[in-house]
């Protein structure tokens, strides 16, 4: 039988759930309570039931923006882990050129949400931004106001340029953690560089990679910010996403009931998929 | 005091049976402390992690029965309740 740990270390997190239960515990009990409720005001509510839940479930706008959102996390995903790793593998090995690189890919991750949205917000302008005039002097009719394939370029294209060197500084700390001998078997045995790329640092990299994709994912799915300020979710609803869509209801129209029902079935959403990443990883740590 | 979290007595029943299953497991650990092991689940679960997974998929069965039926929604608890307890002891 498998060794019994110590519980009384439990003692030690109380202060933490205490913590906890006043910051997350008593207002998701609250968004419970209210995703039951048609609420007009203080005192005013109404018990409804599962209403709320089921216009939600049903409710096509909210379809439509559950799809887009998955969309663009896969979209993120498929663009910036590829990406991620091919620049991580191009970057100098050490000395001062290393140095460099690893500054100027910091640069776009210290840069806050909104303004990373106001920047690409000019930068793509077809008058004044730089991209965008650029596309248009070259003949592109490019217009992310008013063409819905070209906002969502736009929108994917700002949070690769956001995010990727993300992926890129995991992978390379994952990449400088392969000891050198690994590739003096591989020089020996006249590997190709697939072959070291695919037997050696691929498998090395697993575990930087769940690390990077779960970030990414994360991020990408709660993404409200930079399409905010860039797009404002437009042209129509085409780039709203989840929490845009969120907001509205609760802020904008002060739909709390429905808000609360929404939000409880996004809460599901990444519980859901969360708890699959982390049981990826520590089943990565248990196979070692 | 707790006015401003609304509370309705099916949450208040929700969240007594969730505190009420969390203390029973919680005595049933220190009485019998559990192994990990492999069932039909594709990975090794401790009786929390198999808990945990029937909790959540009891919340996804409540959803889809919302979702594609206007049946009454005690089917969906007979159904998650069955499954938690067949993933509990087989799981």
């Amino acid at each position: 039988m498998a060794k019994i740990p110590n519980n009384r270390a439990w003692w030690l997190v109380l202060p933490v759930f205490l913590l906890v239960a006043f910051s997350a515990l008593v207002p998701l009990m609250t968004v419970v309570n209210y995703s039951v409720q048609d609420i007009f005001g203080p005192g005013q509510a109404y018990y409804v039931g599962t209403e709320w839940f089921k216009e939600v479930l049903t409710n096509e706008r909210l379809q439509d923006s559950l799809l887009r959102q998955f969309l663009f996390s896969g979209a993120v995903l498929m663009i910036q882990i590829p990406l991620g790793i091919g620049i991580a593998l191009m970057m100098p090995k050490s000395g001062m050129k290393a140095s460099l690189v690893l500054i100027l890919l910091a640069i776009p991750l210290l840069i806050p949400w909104n303004v990373v949205g106001t920047i690409w917000q000019i930068f793509g302008r077809g008058d004044i931004g730089l991209f965008g005039w650029a596309l248009n002097s070259m003949g592109f009719d490019y217009n992310y106001t008013g063409d819905t394939v070209d906002a969502w370029f736009t929108v994917l294209l700002m949070d690769v340029w956001h995010w990727t060197p993300l992926v890129a500084l995991l992978c390379y700390s994952g990449l400088r953690a392969i000891p050198e001998a690994f590739y003096q078997a591989a020089e020996i045995d006249r590997a190709s560089k697939w072959a070291v790329f695919r037997y050696i640092q691929l498998p090395r990299l697993k575990n930087v990679l769940i690390i990077a994709v779960l970030l990414r994912f994360m991020d990408s799915f709660m993404i409200y910010t930079e399409p905010f300020v860039l797009t404002g979710g437009g042209p129509g609803s085409s780039t709203t996403f989840l929490s845009q869509t969120l907001t509205t209801m609760a802020i904008g129209q002060f739909d709390l009931g429905r808000a609360a029902a929404f939000s409880l079935i996004y809460f599901l959403i990444v519980l859901l998929i969360s708890w699959l990443f982390f049981t990826a990883i520590t089943h990565a740590d248990k196979e070692k | 005091m707790l006015a401003w979290m609304n509370w309705t007595p099916s949450v208040a029943i929700f969240f007594a049976v969730i505190a009420a299953i969390l203390a029973v497991m919680t005595v049933y650990e220190i009485v019998s402390p559990c192994a990990e092991r492999k069932g039909f689940l594709p990975i090794a679960t401790t009786r929390g992690d198999r808990l945990f997974i029937g909790l959540l998929s009891a919340a996804y069965i409540h959803l889809t029965f919302l979702a594609v039926s206007d049946i009454t929604l005690l089917v969906a608890l007979a159904v998650s309740v069955v499954w938690l307890l067949v993933l509990l002891r087989w799981g």
